[in-house]
């Protein structure tokens, strides 16, 4: 099943469909001492989220989007740091920060498409850093924002030094965000970011407002990026240039590809494979792990383009047809 | 009453060339109307006016005695214009059945919605499969439209426009690359066509267009050099000198 949605489409959720809060809720109790991964993957996921929203839905090609996972991640960092420690309003500062930095720099950069589109994503990405870079008062600079305390959410559960509640906070988030994303890919205006994205001039000529539509979407994924910053910076209490940089971004991209491009579980298979695999491969062989993960993307991108996703559903597709 | 579509004094010239020069056009409503020329007569440059992807030099261009000059495509598509394009131009890797329930959802209006699923419109599926069913592609409804083969897919390329239900409605070419086995039965689909639409077929291949319009436009070098009856046409020397050839008396 690949671009799910439509006006035929069932959009009941099917038991597979849970398959990932079971693992993701085993892998809990299973294995205490990679819960603070399982965290960051989990908010990566979140990020991978909002990226196919706009890549695999809306075709919007982006290498810019850290811009709006670390306008997210500032905000909430700054939040924390001179107002509230308080999480979830941290969280709803930073979704709102991105989702405005995403809603005006859309207005601007989505008049163009292609590679132009492209540059302008990578050149808002370099303002923002620059940005955080030289604004030291506020964020630290080069030596990060940190020393800002997270108080505990609700009032009722405080982040503990093993990362426990950090998991299940930011597996909460993530289910929400995951329910948000398929509510809007299977509505009529996820419909129509598909139209977009297979024929621009077709979507024009039925009388789509298309770039509104685009702006939107944009926006829409923007906020979910700054969320996932939000969430990073809360569960790790602190905030580094890097959420800012372009190799996020490419990361980010690296990711999505791998698990699989407009299917919204691509944006889960393809984090945790890229993550698990990065954190074995750095144990394994410290100083050639990144040769590791570009075979996995060469082999992706030459045989596979469908991404990981795309190898299981061939699988499965084979399986089928054979006659019994 | 006033015309379907209308132009006046359209012109339209790139620096010193001039591609459409003082088009006087009148389409009525439920016309079939055919705009013949050879290559480079300035065909696609007047429908591209037509539907406000380009933007004339001067003159006007009205949709039912409305000046729509200055609006944009997505201005004019709600005020009854569709078109159909020349090479396909379609939802590729979508259902048949979705390529036209896009078009449907735009004009009713729903596909802004972000809450419910697409599927609960029931009322946008129905009549996409409906329009499907009278085009005779309901048991294709389902498949993905780059598997058809190259004469369904000119059959999507109508249905789509059909489902914004309009007023006027542009053909480019709509048996541009059928085999002419197959043509009849973009023929036949064109025949059935409801009569309330004003039709502008722009088409090369004489025998469709003889057959279709009740009116005629030849258009040469940017201008308009004759209209009429397909009688007339036929009997005009100069139309056949231009156009035609002579073999085809």
């Amino acid at each position: 099943m690949t671009h799910a949605g439509g006006y035929v489409a069932d959009s009941r959720i099917r038991a597979i469909e849970w398959l990932p809060w079971v693992l993701a809720v085993i892998c809990f109790f299973a294995a205490p001492t990679y819960v603070p991964l399982g965290s960051y993957v989990l908010t990566m996921i979140i990020f991978a989220l909002s990226l196919d929203l706009i890549l695999g839905y809306g075709g919007i090609i982006t290498l810019g989007h850290s811009a709006y996972f670390g306008a997210g991640a500032y905000a909430a960092g700054i939040f924390a740091a001179r107002v509230t420690g308080e999480p979830l309003l941290g969280l709803l500062v930073g979704t709102l920060a991105a989702g405005l930095l995403g809603l005006i720099t859309g207005l601007i950069i989505l008049r163009t498409r292609g590679l132009a589109l492209l540059m302008l994503t990578l050149a808002i990405t370099s303002l923002c850093l620059e940005v955080a870079n030289k604004a030291t008062d506020w964020t630290g600079g080069a030596d990060g924002l940190g020393g800002f305390t997270v108080q505990p959410i609700l009032g009722l559960f405080k982040f503990d030094f093993l990362g426990k509640t950090a998991y299940l906070y930011c597996l909460v988030v993530l289910f929400l965000c995951w329910w948000l994303v398929r509510r809007l890919v299977y509505s009529p205006f996820g419909a129509s970011l598909t139209g977009v994205r297979e024929n621009n001039v077709r979507m024009h000529a039925v009388g789509a407002p298309v770039y509104q539509r685009l702006v939107i979407s944009y926006t829409i994924s923007a906020a979910m990026a700054g969320l996932g910053g939000a969430l990073l910076t809360q569960t790790t209490q602190f905030v580094g240039l890097k959420v800012l940089g372009f190799e996020l971004s490419g990361e980010l991209m690296v990711m999505l590809i791998l698990g699989g491009v407009g299917r919204i579980y691509g944006a889960f298979v393809g984090p945790l494979a890229y993550l698990v695999a990065q954190d074995y491969l750095a144990k394994q062989f410290p100083e050639y792990w990144y040769f590791g993960i570009g075979a996995m993307l060469v082999l992706v991108v030459m045989f596979a383009r469908g991404g990981i996703l795309g190898i299981i559903d061939a699988l499965i597709a084979r399986v089928r047809s054979r006659p019994s | 009453m006033s015309a379907a579509l209308e132009t006046r004094r359209l012109c339209k010239s790139f620096g010193a060339l001039t591609v459409a020069e003082q088009i006087d056009f009148r389409l009525e409503p439920g016309a079939r109307h055919a705009l013949i020329g050879p290559n480079g007569a300035g065909k696609t440059t007047f429908v591209n006016m037509l539907t406000g992807r380009l933007a004339p030099t001067s003159g006007q261009i009205l949709i039912g005695g409305e000046d729509i000059t200055t609006l944009g495509q997505v201005a004019r598509v709600k005020r009854g214009l569709g078109r159909t394009f020349q090479i396909n131009t379609l939802f590729r890797n979508v259902s048949v059945v979705d390529n036209v329930a896009f078009a449907v959802a735009e004009r009713e209006g729903v596909a802004w919605r972000m809450f419910l699923p697409a599927s609960a419109y029931r009322d946008v599926l129905e009549e996409s499969m409906a329009l499907l069913d009278t085009l005779g592609l309901a048991a294709d409804a389902r498949l993905a439209v780059a598997g058809l083969p190259y004469g369904k897919q000119r059959l999507v390329e109508i249905a789509i426009a059909l489902g914004l239900k309009p007023r006027v409605l542009l053909l480019d070419e709509p048996a541009a690359g059928v085999p002419t086995m197959e043509s009849h039965r973009i023929l036949e689909v064109l025949d059935a066509l409801p009569k309330d639409i004003a039709i502008l077929i722009i088409e090369h291949d004489m025998d469709l267009v003889f057959r279709f319009a009740q009116r005629i436009t030849v258009l040469t070098q940017g201008a308009v050099l004759f209209e009429g009856t397909p009688a007339e046409i036929a009997a005009d020397k100069h139309v056949r000198e231009v156009y035609l050839g002579e073999r085809h008396v």
